[in-house]
């Protein structure tokens, strides 16, 4: 199905008055609804939207959403790159809908979107997240100490604070997990958000857990099948070197230095 | 449909709901129900910090705290809640650092503080170093940690489920209830939106903590799905909503984005300047400049703008300064914001300014509720069994200007306490309170009514209208005249509300479905909002009334309470307090009574608010 979209009045003016151009771009999206006449099969579908010059993927899917389609179905929130709800993938790479701008991925052809990788589709864009977040929670993602409560808070030097800075920015929006080949081909893999959410916690000076967690990452499914192809750090839209604190646990768990 | 039956359920997942959690399932078998996986919820999105008198790095106390708070709601705030928010703010930052977050530290590895609008040393000598911080992304390792400890304690979640309708043991909307008489929360209706299944839950305590409203916007910095739901919900079960003319505007959204950057930008020394590069701030508030409260600093940006020293093509924002700050301080203390700016707008704020305009970003009114969570069915019962926290409530510590940083303070502060007076308030329940009949009759037929509409105009189109007159008419500067235009568009909005329908009628992940619930909500709030800023004739922190520039403590020192009626049904909607604003708006089918509550004062007298 290929749609145009009409100028709105008030784009038009905005267009006659220079200050923001606008230009016509087409969405390859990956449709899926098994209550739709499709049934389980995954179909493609164009929509062709008028966008703006600051205009990111998202603003076009909820043109899209809003003004052709209301089936289409994604999950968003934030719509500026904190919160984690839309990480797809669009033109082969793993990205959030809302930081990616259009005309940062050549609108002159048509921009593919499609489900983020390795997880159970639901529809359209929509993938079942519980599989991520189980592989989350079971490296236990929390401080774990033991003796009394200090009465005040517990000293850590700027430097300590500095170690497990990096990883302390993850959103939890999958992109890097659903960039990686070897969780592509084995959902058992804790994959690389579950192993950077370990390494916030292994490298807190604050923190006794972890032995525990180093055991947990030991397993078959753990650490070691990290065949560090960067993938994992190309798509983090956190700018996390996600596959560099991967490697950090792998050494601490020779090492056990942390 | 499935029914559920839990101790205390709370609906939401943002910082309230979860700080509210890691209390009640300690003591209470508990549920927490959110629209949103936790992490998803915008607590995340706030910035620069949470206040508390920790005095880490400079002579500070909390009741300097509970002053700066106080002024800074110009008088609005009651007194005893902002003293409890600024004395428990302390145990709120210690618990937080206790429970993982990872503070920004002092050389002496100390939690570190910095500078934040509003916050003073000594009654309003100057700015002093109060808000605890975590680069400017303080709300994202909130939420991060507090996720983290609910995982550790084992909560139970619902994901992505909707809560639809509140339940009660009385009809609020017309039944005469006596002053003392008992009305009880029996329950809440959600949502699947996996499988578009509807799900009773049956609770002895509910907590509602489902944020703001701030999509009732075109500008706003608030995510797409904060639509107002828990105090929609609240307010067509009959109860009040308190303060709802009184919305903050950030000064320093993205222009044309609305994206927030932070206050924090300010306070590591960042300057606002108008398009003759004059540090305008100095005029409007000598003293602290541009750490001024929001509404002040909001009002200077959009006069500057309107008298035509505004910066770009269209002289329509001005500019955040940050080009004077070494690139090594901004990319420690603010490297999220200084991103957007990169990302968003493609300026370097190392070497250029960003341009910034006011963004319709806090709910200063919301469910009222007293010190422990509990919510008011008036000016001074409660509704046993329900209990609020967080941008949702009115306690009211902001008053009619909330200071930068005591969001973050609130959901911790009064998440804790409405947590904890839940699970002790169920435990004092034998057996639940008796569902009504049919519990999801109501949700089931809004439901269908919707997905069934014959082919009519889109929630998009109308949803946008909505926002683009607010943004219009009820934005940083009133008139009577601006407001009334507003309520005539949601007048007529209401109307087309009615003929709005979805293009996707399936059961599985139908978002489309929702954003039509949504929208109705929205239009609620603006609706309530806009009454309530027309019958306040004054202008009074976020509220300012062009036609009303003044203060007026004779006629407005007090709380606005909005009720929704059925036309038929009695005016008086709380008996028990005289100064009542005795306003009625009738709408087609139903009405808006205002009435008010008094406000509660201590130990501050109402001065004249300068900086």
């Amino acid at each position: 199905m290929t749609a145009v979209l009409e100028n709105h009045a008030t784009e038009s003016t905005e267009t006659e008055a220079g200050a923001v151009p606008s230009f016509e771009v087409t969405l390859r999206i990956r449709r899926y609804n098994p209550e739709s006449a499709h049934g389980d099969q995954a179909v493609w579908e164009e929509f062709t939207v008028t966008a703006h010059g600051t205009d990111r993927v998202l603003d076009a899917l909820h043109k899209i959403k809003w003004e052709l389609d209301g089936s289409l179905t994604f999950r968003r929130s934030c719509a500026h790159g904190i919160c984690g709800s839309d990480a797809m993938r669009i033109n082969g790479r793993n990205r959030l809908a809302c930081k990616t701008l259009l005309k940062d991925v050549n609108p002159d052809k048509p921009i593919t979107v499609e489900p983020i990788k390795g997880l159970p589709v639901v529809k359209d864009l929509v993938v079942d997240m519980e599989p991520f977040f189980a592989s989350y929670r079971e490296i236990m993602p929390f401080l774990i100490t033991s003796g009394n409560e200090p009465s005040r808070e517990r000293i850590q030097s700027p430097e300590d604070r500095a170690r497990f800075d990096d990883t302390t920015k993850c959103i939890l929006c999958a992109a890097c997990t659903s960039s990686c080949p070897v969780f592509w081909t084995d959902g058992q893999y804790f994959g690389p958000a579950a192993i950077v959410n370990a390494h916030r916690f292994i490298f807190d000076s604050r923190d006794e857990g972890a032995v525990q967690r180093l055991e947990i990452l030991n397993d078959k499914e753990g650490v070691w099948r990290c065949r560090t192809t960067f993938n994992c750090t190309e798509a983090c839209p956190r700018g996390i070197e996600v596959t560099k604190a991967i490697q950090e646990v792998k050494r601490a768990m020779i090492t056990r230095a942390f | 449909m499935q029914t559920h039956q839990y101790d205390v359920v709370i609906v939401g997942a943002g910082g309230a709901g979860m700080r509210a959690a890691l209390e009640a399932s300690k003591e209470a078998r508990t549920a927490v129900i959110s629209k949103l996986y936790p992490t998803r919820s915008h607590t995340g999105a706030a910035q620069g910090g949470m206040c508390a008198a920790l005095a880490n790095v400079e002579e500070d106390n909390w009741e300097w705290h509970t002053f700066d708070t106080i002024k800074g709601g110009d008088y609005l705030v009651d007194q005893d809640a902002a003293e409890i928010m600024a004395k428990e703010a302390i145990d709120a930052v210690l618990d937080l650092e206790r429970m993982g977050l990872p503070f920004n530290r002092t050389p002496e590895g100390k939690i570190d503080q910095r500078r934040f609008g509003g916050h003073t040393r000594n009654h309003g000598e100057a700015a002093v170093r109060r808000a605890c911080y975590a680069a400017d992304r303080t709300g994202h390792m909130i939420l991060q940690t507090l996720y983290q400890n609910c995982v550790k304690q084992d909560v139970e979640f619902f994901n992505e489920f909707y809560v639809l309708d509140l339940l009660t043991d009385h009809d609020l909307t017309t039944e005469q209830i006596a002053d003392g008489e008992e009305v009880n929360a029996t329950g809440v209706v959600a949502y699947d939106l996996a499988t578009g299944e509807i799900h009773v839950f049956q609770a002895k305590a509910i907590i509602f903590a489902t944020g703001g409203a701030g999509k009732i916007f075109k500008t706003t910095s608030n995510a797409h799905t904060l639509t107002g739901d828990g105090m929609a919900l609240a307010y067509r079960r009959g109860l009040p909503l308190e303060d709802m003319e009184f919305f903050q505007f950030h000064p320093t959204g993205l222009a044309g984005l609305g994206i927030l950057l932070s206050e924090a930008a300010r306070g590591e020394g960042g300057i606002l300047r108008n398009s003759e590069g004059e540090r305008f701030m100095e005029r409007y508030a000598p003293t602290i400049k541009d750490l001024a409260p929001r509404d002040i600093v909001a009002r200077s940006m959009a006069n500057e703008v309107r008298e035509g020293r505004g910066a770009g093509p269209d002289k329509d924002y001005v500019l955040l300064d940050l080009t004077h700050l070494e690139p090594a301080h901004i990319d420690a203390k603010l490297p999220d914001i200084t991103e957007f700016a990169r990302t968003y707008l493609g300026i370097e704020p190392y070497t250029e300014p960003v341009p910034v305009y006011p963004t319709a970003h806090y709910a200063m009114g919301g469910v009222p509720t007293n010190v422990d969570g509990e919510v008011l069915r008036d000016s001074r019962n409660v509704v046993r069994g329900l209990y609020a926290a967080g941008e949702v409530a009115c306690v009211s510590v902001h008053g009619s200007n909330r200071l930068g940083t005591n969001s973050l303070l609130d959901i911790n502060v009064f998440g804790k306490r409405a947590g904890r007076s839940a699970a002790a308030y169920a435990k004092t329940v034998g057996r639940h309170k008796e569902l009504p009949e049919k519990p999801a009759a109501r949700v089931v037929e809004q439901l269908e009514e919707m997905r069934n509409r014959p082919d009519g105009e889109r929630v998009a189109d109308v949803r946008r209208a909505l926002q683009e007159t607010m943004d219009a008419n009820a934005q940083v500067f009133r008139t009577a005249e601006s407001l009334n235009q507003a309520l005539a568009d949601i007048r007529g909005l209401q109307k087309r509300y009615r003929n709005v329908s979805v293009q996707d009628k399936g059961r599985l992940f139908n978002t489309d479905l929702l954003e039509a619930i949504e929208l109705g909500f929205l239009l609620d709030i603006a609706e309530v909002t806009v009454v309530t800023a027309l019958n306040r004739k004054e202008s009074r922190g976020g509220h300012y009334r062009e036609d009303h520039p003044q203060r007026d403590d004779a006629n407005y020192m007090l709380h606005t309470m909005a009720y929704r009626r059925p036309t038929s049904a009695p005016d008086v909607a709380d008996g028990t307090v005289k100064g009542y604003f005795d306003h009625v708006e009738e709408f087609d089918g139903y009405k808006v009574v205002l009435g008010s509550k008094p406000v509660t004062q201590t130990r501050y007298e109402p001065m004249e608010r300068k900086y």
